[in-house]
């Protein structure tokens, strides 16, 4: 990072700098040139990376004559949250979020603890097959979720003494269309285990020494010592896992097909009809599927987009 | 073993207990399990039948299956050099540490924050043929614009640029951090000797970002052959089959048709070339950066 980017916004200048200060080099035409097309492009790239999303907006608090008939005015003439309203009248959609939030959260605080215990384990505590453990997790991110897509259905659905089934997986539907079949299997993600490991690696061995010989137990020393050293860590992960979790589209789909127990991303996915579309809803609600997330980003982003840029380079 | 040793040792198997449990049941079972799969004609109702290469031997001779080969193809073809580009483009841009250049970093990265669904409930309103932002645009310049999801020539084409709209943001932020690793001595040193700005790029700069490239492009094609949520939004791989992908018929396979055997056959082919594009790919980046 450079000292620019550091300087603290509101440092007042010198009573006395001379205004030229800021151009120590005097402007070529072509440095000029330079500096309108840099700023033409980010602009015209801003307004197509943003336009769609204000534009939605716009035509989600539109009243339903207004939608097609001044689809291209920004403002809305008479704004109404009725398309809002009526996602939570006309259709389950508050059900939806309901379900969206247990599974994002659920999977937020079980990936932290289970994966903030593993990282730990494997960064800090010495033990045979470490290595071996370690190597298993970082290669199975590299197992594409289409291949275990069927069996893992199989799994669930199978699963003994669970949803009406016997000691043999029969009679029932087991963890299918319960929030199990969604928190279950991404209740460790290997990424955790990895991400978390990388966290507690950075921090000194000293720490644990120390409480070590003073007698505390090895889940103390974790708990009390490490974890919350590790605060940072954690927020970036719980976002990033919340993130994921409430995007989530494709496993949602083929676990949850109760209507009751959708998630938001596939109750939306419902709204989209190529016959037929109610627009007013249909970017009501994706408005509303994409706020919390978009929140969560605008809280966090500095720490996300940074450690972002390490994973790569690394 | 001493003692403190053989506490660590149970501890961090306790510690280890659950995502070790679940790794072996939620994926080493899996993988197991899609091998032997394949080789049943498997359908949830009823039992397993072993059929053995019966599924491959039906692949190849699926006349389905290969719109799906192709389609995803096509999608791959486009979409990867088009997200690599923008999102080294992108970088490039806003490569300077200015407050300006980190408003911009974080408003081209927010349509990577959305979902997928979302992302293409916002595009079907955009594409709409008579009242779609994009068409309008288009009006401006005399363009009459297709109708787009409608038209099996477009579909996939709009795929691509709601793909790569979504995602850019991400690769640019990979490519921004391998950019700020480039020495500044060398592009300096290259200016001062006469290079113009294309030239200190390719010489310089492209090398030295080497890995960050070869990361992108692996992404890119990993996800390029997974495509599935857009279409399933977007077409449900209409018109006429022309947006059905490879993920989208295993899909269709296992849970649309309970043809879970065939399903899983289908999966195992497709993680196949996912594995040997990844290995010539890194053996390509590995020539060239002699790593």
């Amino acid at each position: 990072m450079s000292a620019l980017a550091t300087a603290p916004a509101g440092t007042p200048a010198p009573a006395s700098a001379p205004q030229q200060l800021t151009t120590t080099r005097p402007l070529t035409p072509r440095a000029v040139t330079g500096k309108v097309v840099w700023a033409l492009a980010v602009v015209l790239i801003s307004v197509t990376t943003v336009m769609p999303l204000v534009w939605t907006l716009s035509t989600s608090l539109k009243p339903e004559g207004e939608i097609l008939s001044s689809y291209l005015q920004l403002v809305p003439e008479n704004p109404t949250v009725a398309n809002y309203v009526a996602l939570f009248t006309d259709g389950p959609f508050g059900r939806y979020l309901a379900n969206s939030a247990v599974i994002a959260l659920g999977g937020v605080v079980t990936n932290l603890f289970f994966g903030g215990l593993a990282g730990y384990a494997l960064a800090k505590l010495h033990f045979r097959g470490r290595g071996v453990v370690f190597s298993l997790f970082l290669g199975s991110m590299m197992v594409p979720g289409i291949i275990t897509m069927v069996p893992t259905f199989l799994v669930l659905r199978r699963f003994p003494l669970v949803g009406g089934n016997d000691l043999f997986g029969e009679g029932g539907a087991g963890f299918i269309n319960s929030y199990g079949a969604v928190l279950i299997p991404f209740a460790a993600g290997p990424f955790a285990v990895f991400f978390m490991r990388q966290f507690f690696q950075a921090l000194p061995d000293e720490l644990g020494d120390a409480a070590r010989i003073d007698g505390a137990s090895e889940f103390r020393i974790f708990w009390n010592i490490y974890l919350p050293l590790a605060r940072a860590g954690l927020a970036v992960l719980g976002v990033l896992t919340f993130q994921a979790g409430w995007n989530s589209f494709l496993w949602p789909l083929i676990a949850l097909n109760d209507p009751e127990m959708l998630t938001v991303q596939v109750g939306l996915a419902g709204y989209v009809n190529e016959y037929q579309t109610e627009y007013g809803p249909l970017l009501a609600g994706t408005i509303l599927a994409s706020l919390p997330v978009l929140l969560v980003f605008v809280v966090a982003q500095r720490y996300i987009i940074e450690n972002f840029a390490h994973s790569g380079t690394k | 073993m001493s003692a403190t040793r053989r506490q660590q040792t149970i501890s961090a198997w306790i510690f280890l207990a659950v995502p070790v449990a679940l790794f072996a049941v939620f994926l080493l079972l899996p993988v197991v399990m899609a091998i032997g799969l394949s080789l049943t004609d498997y359908s949830v109702i009823g039992d397993f039948e072993w059929v053995g290469l019966d599924n491959y031997a039906r692949i190849a001779g699926d006349p389905i299956f290969w719109v799906a080969v192709r389609n995803t193809a096509f999608y791959t073809v486009l979409y990867v050099p088009a997200g690599l580009l923008v999102a080294l483009g992108t970088a490039l841009l806003l490569n300077r540490s200015t407050r300006v250049a980190r408003v911009f970093r974080t408003l081209f990265y927010i349509p990577v924050v959305s979902s997928t669904v979302a992302t293409a409930a916002i595009w079907f309103w955009l594409l709409n043929p008579q009242y779609g932002l994009f068409n309008a645009v288009l009006g401006w310049f005399g363009i009459d614009g297709p109708a787009w999801l409608y038209e099996s020539r477009w579909a996939m084409i709009a795929i691509v640029m709601m793909s790569v709209w979504a995602g850019f943001g991400a690769n640019m932020i990979i490519y921004l951090g391998a950019l700020q690793g480039v020495p500044r001595e060398l592009t300096d040193a290259a200016r001062v000797d006469g290079a113009g700005a294309y030239r200190v790029f390719w010489h310089v700069t492209r090398p030295a970002i080497s890995r960050a490239t070869f990361l992108i492009l692996t992404l890119l094609l990993i996800a390029a052959f997974q495509v599935f949520d857009q279409a399933y939004v977007l077409t449900k791989g209409g018109p006429g089959n022309s947006t059905l992908t490879l993920v989208y018929y295993i899909y269709d396979r296992g849970f649309g048709r309970l043809e879970m055997g065939y399903a899983s056959a289908l999966s195992f082919v497709l993680f196949l070339v996912i594995l040997v594009f990844s290995v010539a790919n890194a053996r390509a980046t590995g020539r060239e950066t002699g790593r």
